[in-house]
């Protein structure tokens, strides 16, 4: 019998409360002398260890323009990739990334796979496990899917490709890199994230990551696109340390960078949006809105972009925008992340 | 006939008589009778110094899943955990397949319970045909096979024009219809409480506006119809504000609380009963606890808070379990994906005890809202199940207010291993379930 008695209620101003559950082990973070097993969102990434990335990320971004892009650094490990949501850069990304370290990419989607059979997701993952794939690389429609991946899988790493409207960390790591180069470093700077916040994974995970290395993020958009609790503050924050403001002008105005986030049509269709013609007025990204930013200010979208409905076509190819580059960024983030996940980042890169 | 029991020195609390004393209890050929001069010789004799006697508990509001569900739960693996949980009456919701809707399915399940054993199983009938929320169903037919009211459990009554026709036919009939207050066209079946936590997690929230909508849409066809409305499982502070209004106004409204709603909050699907606070860190791999996923969805402190004042003013008439067995299967899924309901029946008391601790609410009000309570909501004729008069049928609940137990779900009689308090240390357990006479459960020892 235990001894203590376990109040069966948190209290509600309690101490903050995180220790991992027991299947969780290796789980967490605390610094760079710790070997990650997961990637499941930034929300436990330390500053140094997103910066360490990000240096790791660069010297992949060197290999990537190499006329012969592979080094062996993963031979012999085995990377799946479960994308149980419609995808092709993020997808195609992990694939490059684990390829050019000579890693074996397995691909597995929704359809054709036997969760098309009605196989459930945990008997999935365990007949993948049993497989010996040493890293699996999901896309799920269903926040949290992840988590319970890895909070069953004893043997496998996890790494969170986008769940539901949860996080999506290697987006977001790839737009810290993006940012990293064009602004320099991001203490004090300051971030716009416009568009259906409440409904993107990028959105969440960026806070995450720029919080971590010291920018400070505004969001806008529409009142039904932002999450009640943010813009009320009636029982707290679930994104610490953001603002938010509908007016995208005011927004805007001196920021170093903005993120525009894709719009889906079906918004409309659920009474979320008056009509695209409104939502464009108000919070599309227009070259008279960007110049009210800082000069220079860094012009990011993590695709795929409607152009003329979250941000102006012009401003879409011009010299503000890095939206190539984010893609390029991405294959060389998975590539540290993966590195880092199958190797520890004990093996040297390039021979 | 099975054995006289004599319960010695317990703690009696009996509500009905509204009296709290130390003494003996007497059972006798199955009902309650006064202690002899001298003891029986083949009397059972127990050793109530340090225990809690009081009438055996009644839950309004339990799913037994069968039929239809049996790998969820059957009546004879619910009865079990009902009688360990010190239950010895549960109604049993007709959200099964086939639904309680016709005289057949409820003969089967009068059947189904006298094979199964001493506890005694009250059935709600279907308000409507196949619980499709178009057709009422053959009302007085059911009424006369022995449903206690009735209720589209597992989903709202679904029409305001339905409500109100089935208040009407019901109420004629002198039995209530429970309604599951969740608005569809706002709630959408969703199973997180619209809060920080589910917009930290990324789950769409079912806001208490979609509960307290449809409160309100039955409490004013009430005053329209007259009859009974019965609030099942009332999860927020404006819903119990709602029913607190309509008793003032004479309206013919009762109210249930889950223990569930009453301990925990939207809190515990971070796992590991993470506080509020922990939104602001890093998830763990405990968060997105399926076993925390119920409809209504745990909600806010706030809420919780109104739930134990209206229990404690009586604004709610019982604590209900909402009891939810699912299969492993039916929880090991993502979030979104997952079946809503905690298997409540055994961790009820320990549960609510905690309220008792901290001085929420007092110990004999407690037991009210689990035995005489839910009994007045079912209607005069079961005022003898709550009550500890010789003569009333001798339902009898043994319980320590104090000892501690850690929630083995393995050692669970029920089927359903789905509670987010496994592993949990509560304090306050059952000893000792007596119904109709027969031991239904006794801790090893007693």
């Amino acid at each position: 019998m235990m001894g203590s008695v376990r109040n069966p209620m948190p209290p509600p101003d309690g101490p903050l409360s995180l220790q991992p559950s027991p299947l969780n082990g290796e789980g967490g973070s605390d610094g760079a002398s710790h070997r990650r097993r997961h990637v499941l969102d930034l929300d436990d990434f330390s500053r140094e260890e997103i910066v360490a990335l990000l240096d790791s990320a660069e010297a992949m971004r060197e290999l990537l323009g190499r006329s012969i892009k592979k080094a062996p650094s993963l031979r012999g490990k085995v990377v799946l990739t479960l994308f149980l949501e419609p995808s092709t850069r993020t997808r195609v990304s992990f694939e490059q990334a684990g390829k050019m370290l000579s890693a074996d990419v397995i691909n597995i989607s929704g359809s054709g796979s036997s969760a098309e059979k009605g196989e459930s997701l945990l008997n999935t993952a365990l007949t993948l496990q049993a497989m010996n794939a040493d890293v699996i690389v999901i896309r799920s429609p269903h926040s949290g899917a992840p988590y319970f991946l890895a909070r069953n899988l004893q043997r496998m790493g996890v790494v969170n490709a986008g769940d539901g409207r949860h996080a999506h960390p290697t987006q977001a790591l790839l737009d810290l890199m993006t940012m990293r180069r064009h602004v320099g470093g991001l203490e004090g700077k300051r971030v716009v994230i416009v568009g259906d916040v409440l409904h993107s994974r990028v959105a969440r995970s960026d806070v995450f990551g720029l919080r971590a290395l010291g920018a400070t993020v505004v969001l806008s958009g529409p009142p039904t696109l932002i999450p009640l609790d943010l813009m009320h503050g009636r029982d707290g924050e679930s994104l610490p340390g953001v603002s938010v403001e509908h007016d995208l002008d005011r927004a805007i105005e001196d920021a170093d960078g903005v993120i525009a986030l894709r719009i889906q049509q079906e918004r409309q269709g659920a009474g979320m949006l008056p009509s695209m013609r409104e939502y464009t007025r108000r919070w599309q990204v227009t070259e008279a809105r960007y110049r009210r930013a800082k000069p220079g200010a860094l012009l990011m979208h993590p695709g795929p972009m409607n152009e003329g409905v979250e941000i102006a076509s012009s401003l879409a190819h011009g010299p503000g925008a890095q939206i190539e580059e984010q893609v390029t960024n991405g294959v060389a983030v998975r590539m540290a992340l993966l590195y880092q996940l199958l190797t520890g980042g004990h093996e040297e890169v390039t021979e | 006939m099975s054995r006289p029991i004599l319960i010695s020195g317990a703690r009696i609390i009996d509500p009905a008589a509204g009296s709290d004393r130390t003494g003996d209890l007497f059972v006798r050929d199955g009902v309650l009778a006064d202690a002899p001069e001298a003891t029986p010789a083949d009397a059972l004799v127990i050793d109530g110094t340090g225990l809690v006697a009081a009438p055996g508990f009644i839950d309004l509001h339990a799913h037994l899943r069968e039929p239809g569900f049996e790998d969820k739960e059957s009546i004879e693996t619910g009865t079990a955990a009902a009688a360990a949980g010190g239950f010895t009456t549960v109604c049993a919701m007709p959200n099964t397949s086939p639904a309680i809707d016709t005289a057949a399915v409820v003969d089967f399940i009068t059947h189904r319970a006298r094979e199964a054993g001493p506890i005694r199983v009250l059935a709600f009938g279907a308000v409507s045909k196949g619980r499709k929320g178009v057709e009422l169903t053959d009302m007085e037919e059911l009424a006369r096979a022995g449903v206690v009211g009735f209720t589209d459990d597992g989903s709202p009554v679904a029409t305001g024009l339905l409500m109100e026709h089935a208040l009407l036919y019901a109420g004629e009939l002198g039995l209530p219809v429970m309604d599951h207050c969740e608005d569809h066209s706002i709630t959408a079946g969703l199973g997180m409480h619209e809060g920080p936590v589910a917009s930290r997690l990324g789950l769409a929230g079912y806001p208490s506006a979609g509960e307290e909508s449809i409160i309100a849409r039955d409490i004013a066809l009430l005053g329209l119809t007259g009859g009974h409305f019965h609030v099942a499982h009332v999860s927020t502070a404006g819903g119990v504000e709602m029913v607190r209004m309509a008793k003032r106004r004479g309206l013919r409204v009762t109210a249930e609380v889950t223990p569930n709603h009453l301990t925990m909050t939207d809190g515990w699907v971070l796992g590991c009963g993470c506080s509020m606070r922990g939104i602001a860190g890093p998830l763990t791999l405990a968060a997105y606890d399926t076993r925390a996923k119920v409809s209504p969805p745990l909600r806010s402190p706030i809420d919780r808070d109104a739930l134990v004042e209206g229990l404690r003013d009586g604004t709610i008439d019982a604590v209900a379990t909402d009891h939810a067995p699912h299969t492993f299967g039916d929880k090991a899924t993502p979030f979104d994906e997952a079946a809503v309901g905690i298997s409540t029946l055994e961790t009820a008391l320990g549960s609510l005890m905690e309220l008792v601790r901290s001085g929420a609410i007092e110990l004999p009000t407690l037991v009210e809202r689990l035995t005489t309570g839910p009994a007045s909501v079912l209607g005069e004729r079961f005022a003898e199940l709550a009550s500890l008069a010789p003569g009333t049928p001798a339902d009898v609940v043994l319980f320590d207010p104090e000892e501690s137990w850690t929630v083995d779900v393995s050692k669970f009689a029920s089927k359903g291993k789905n509670t987010p308090l496994a592993g949990q240390t509560l304090q306050g357990r059952v000893r000792m379930t007596i119904a109709g006479g027969h031991i239904a459960f006794g801790m090893a020892g007693q």
